[in-house]
């Protein structure tokens, strides 16, 4: 690097050896992303550690306060409670649906595969506000889900969905499930058509069944994809705001209250922005954590 | 690789610094708004807006709707007509928008002059103690505006110039329309009930279990609860009629010196409880929404419906004459009214506008005699002067009656969830636990005293 810096410039050093002129390169795209990522973030954490309405011109230093309120918030840390129950209907769940599903699309080489891929990934095309409004409709005391349960008999278990306590944070995390399978299906899709046939027919050869198949063959190759899945769902999961702002505002009760929620709330609704940015602080550390975990459990099996 | 890690966490990190080293939060944009004036520096005022000169004035509304837009169109135009010299700039928005960037703007360097605020504590509270917002009562005292508009009224937007105390102190704003939550009626499933329209709260109550016993397979008393805050305003109209209208005003308005905890705050609470045990509200109305659930009573599906006279055009229109509008009736027949009310979101001045008399002059203008009977003509709810209109026929003549009886009987009391910044979340969720019994009428009230006394205590220190 000290050679690169005595500016003999193009063809100095051996080839391949990392430049510095090269951050010039990135500098414009760093900018971009300083201005409006890492300012914003930064000043988030700053905010965090006051107590501001928004509007006043004065704001009072508390410290850590706002985060040690956090900690000691039943319903805050029961909404961080929702948000990994989310996880599981956001990530687990289209997983455990989009293996099979991707696995059988692509052995079978149906005819129309272009067709059902649409259909499978046509929810991630849809706004999600519009998905939310669909559903509720669905879920109403007088909707097409009760409706359904009453035409086969099933009228005890017909009830307001998003307003019972027991059932609400499920009702919601459905609609997540529906909304992921797509995206994890095509993700697995793209994985599975990168696999060599010969890998298959080496495993027919020394007799595998589909079963066998599938653990030893195709599960294997797409670990890469499985890691990018979860990563994309996983952070959806964690940031749930748009479906709990239209399906119940954190309700009945505060059932389903997720932190994202929770950030808006405070600091739209209440004027209680360095609490809002406390929760999102957290909520942006929690997130990095997990991707972390994914992303790495991801690398070693890639490589 | 490690090298490149250094170097991220050492950039990311003088990054954060900057930003710590940066100044301290609220103290950026408008560091000259702690000096605005103060109210007590009484200034003269100029009423005769024709000779302020050549004024362009930027107006912020939300009157974007139906008949709001078209009574806020005739009166711009008149006003335009009248005053020549005064321009209107005016920017329109929706409610929701209006209230995200009007925080902002007013801490911005230039504001708008004219704008509405909602009345709550993170509104117009915020604006007020951020002394954003001009106080009026100057203008009040040279135009008359404390004859114009009662006590009760002006209340919704009154706030002490720190901005702590809600419903009293200084005038902040004028609201043109007026809101009061009571009782539609389905005449036609009351009839067939053979009930006659409930004269005091008593009968009201025995008429939901006749209705109940007649009517089978459904709850006499819509209510679509989903949205968390509707049952707010039918817990409110039940709360009006057992405790006292002083407590319900010192509560609602945030203010020391009440109590939740008290027996008439829990006969209320065991109403709304007993109501769902004896099937006069669903029990399913914690899942259904708002909006599907008055287009349900429009429809016909049940025979009351709490709710505010904004549904009045929509149920006019779907249900012709098989609908009426009824304040909660009182103990006695004919006895004091009682009902949860406001205004509409009222108009005020910002206190860095150059020309706060043009503001005024507009404000002025458009919540006049002749305003009120524009808004009349638009099917717009009057705030005041109310019952001299000639109302829409039909149930807008109800509304029209009911929110002039209430007004003149000084029986409005405020939205509870005006109470804190928190009051619409905790007292939405804890009524969705009352509904569903997930607490009992003390816990919920415990739960909402909880909220209560601890802003009481932090407002007065």
């Amino acid at each position: 690097m000290a050679r690169a810096r005595g500016g003999a410039g193009r063809g100095s050093g051996p080839p391949g050896e990392p430049r510095l002129s090269g951050y010039l390169y990135l500098l414009p795209g760093f900018l971009v992303y300083a201005a409006f990522l890492l300012y914003p973030l930064g000043r988030a954490a700053q905010f965090s550690l006051y107590e501001w309405d928004g509007a006043s011109a004065e704001s009072t230093f508390v410290g850590l306060r706002n985060y040690s309120e956090i900690l000691g918030d039943a319903t805050l840390r029961a909404s961080f409670g929702h948000a990994l129950v989310l996880m599981f209907f956001y990530a687990v769940l289209p997983l455990l649906i989009g293996l099979p599903l991707a696995t059988i699309l692509n052995r079978a080489k149906v005819r129309g595969l272009g067709f059902f891929r649409t259909v499978v990934f046509l929810p991630q095309v849809i706004a999600m506000v519009v998905i939310a409004v669909a559903w509720r409709r669905l879920y109403a005391p007088e909707g097409g889900l009760n409706d359904a349960l009453r035409l086969v008999g099933l009228d005890s278990l017909a009830r307001g969905w998003l307003g019972d306590y027991t059932w609400a944070l499920s009702a919601v995390g459905v609609i997540g499930t529906w909304f992921e399978t797509g995206l994890v299906t095509v993700l697995l899709l793209s994985g599975m058509g990168r696999i060599p046939g010969e890998l298959y027919e080496a495993a027919r050869l020394d007799g595998a069944g589909p079963v066998r198949e599938f653990f030893a063959v195709t599960l294997p190759s797409v670990r890469g994809e499985i890691a990018v899945a979860l990563t994309l769902t996983v952070i959806a999961a964690l940031r749930t705001f748009d479906l709990v702002y239209v399906t119940t505002t954190g309700g009945p009760g505060t059932s389903t209250m997720v932190p994202s929620f929770e950030v808006y709330n405070r600091a739209f609704e209440q004027g209680n922005v360095g609490s809002a940015t406390a929760i999102g602080v957290t909520l942006t550390v929690v997130i990095f954590l997990i991707s972390t975990v994914i992303n790495r459990i991801g690398d070693r099996a890639t490589s | 690789m490690s090298t490149r890690i250094t170097r991220l966490v050492a950039v990311g990190s003088l990054v954060a610094a900057a930003g710590l080293a940066a100044c301290a939060p609220g103290s950026g944009g408008g560091a000259d708004s702690s000096s605005s004036p103060a109210s007590g520096a009484s200034t003269s005022v100029a009423t005769d807006a024709a000779k302020l000169g050549q004024v362009e004035l930027v107006v912020w509304d939300q009157e974007v709707r139906g008949g709001q837009a078209a009574q806020i169109t005739r009166l711009n135009d008149a006003f335009h007509k009248k005053y020549p010299n005064i321009t209107l700039k005016r920017v329109t928005r929706s409610t929701d928008d209006l209230g995200t960037t009007l925080k902002l703007a007013l801490s911005g360097k230039t504001p708008p002059d004219v704008f509405q605020a909602n009345n709550g504590r993170p509104d117009m509270g915020a604006y007020v103690k951020a002394g954003q917002l001009k106080p009026l009562d100057d203008y009040a005292k040279a135009y008359g505006w404390d004859e114009r508009y009662p006590e009760s009224v002006r209340q919704y937007s009154s706030y002490t110039t720190d901005g702590k105390t809600f419903g009293s102190g200084s005038l902040y704003g004028l609201p043109q329309v007026g809101e009061v939550v009571g009782i539609y009626v389905n005449t036609k499933n009351l009839a067939e009930a053979g009930v006659q329209k409930p004269a005091t709260w008593a009968d009201f109550e025995k008429s939901l279990e006749t209705i109940k016993a007649k009517r089978a397979g459904e709850a006499p008393l819509v209510l679509g609860n989903l949205d968390k805050w509707p049952a707010i305003h039918v817990f409110g109209d039940v709360q009006a009629q057992n405790a006292k209208a002083a407590d319900i005003r010192t509560l609602g308005f945030g203010q020391e010196g009440a109590s939740w905890k008290t027996p008439e705050n829990t006969k209320a609470a065991q109403t709304i409880q007993s109501w769902v045990t004896k099937g006069y509200l669903d029990k399913n109305a914690n899942g259904l929404g708002y909006d599907p659930a008055w287009q349900a009573f429009a429809k016909g599906k049940g025979t009351y419906l709490i709710a505010g006279t904004w549904l009045q055009a929509d149920l006019a229109k779907a249900m012709k004459g098989d609908v009426s509008f009824m304040l909660p009736p009182p103990a006695t027949a004919g006895g004091q009214p009682v009902a949860t009310g406001g205004t509409g979101i009222p108009w005020a001045i910002s206190s860095k506008s150059k020309n706060p008399d043009a503001a005024a002059a507009y404000i002025d203008f458009i919540t006049s005699k002749d305003a009120m009977k524009v808004l009349a003509e638009t099917e717009n709810l009057p705030v005041v002067d109310t019952a001299a209109q000639t109302a829409p026929a039909g149930l807008g003549k109800d509304v029209f009656t009911a929110f002039g009886t209430i007004v003149e009987k000084e029986g409005l009391v405020p939205y509870l969830d005006y109470a804190t910044p928190t009051f619409s979340d905790t007292l939405g969720a804890a009524l969705q636990d009352l509904i569903a019994k997930k607490a009992t009428p003390e816990q919920f009230l415990d739960t909402l005293e909880k909220d209560y006394s601890a802003f009481v205590a932090k407002n007065k220190g």
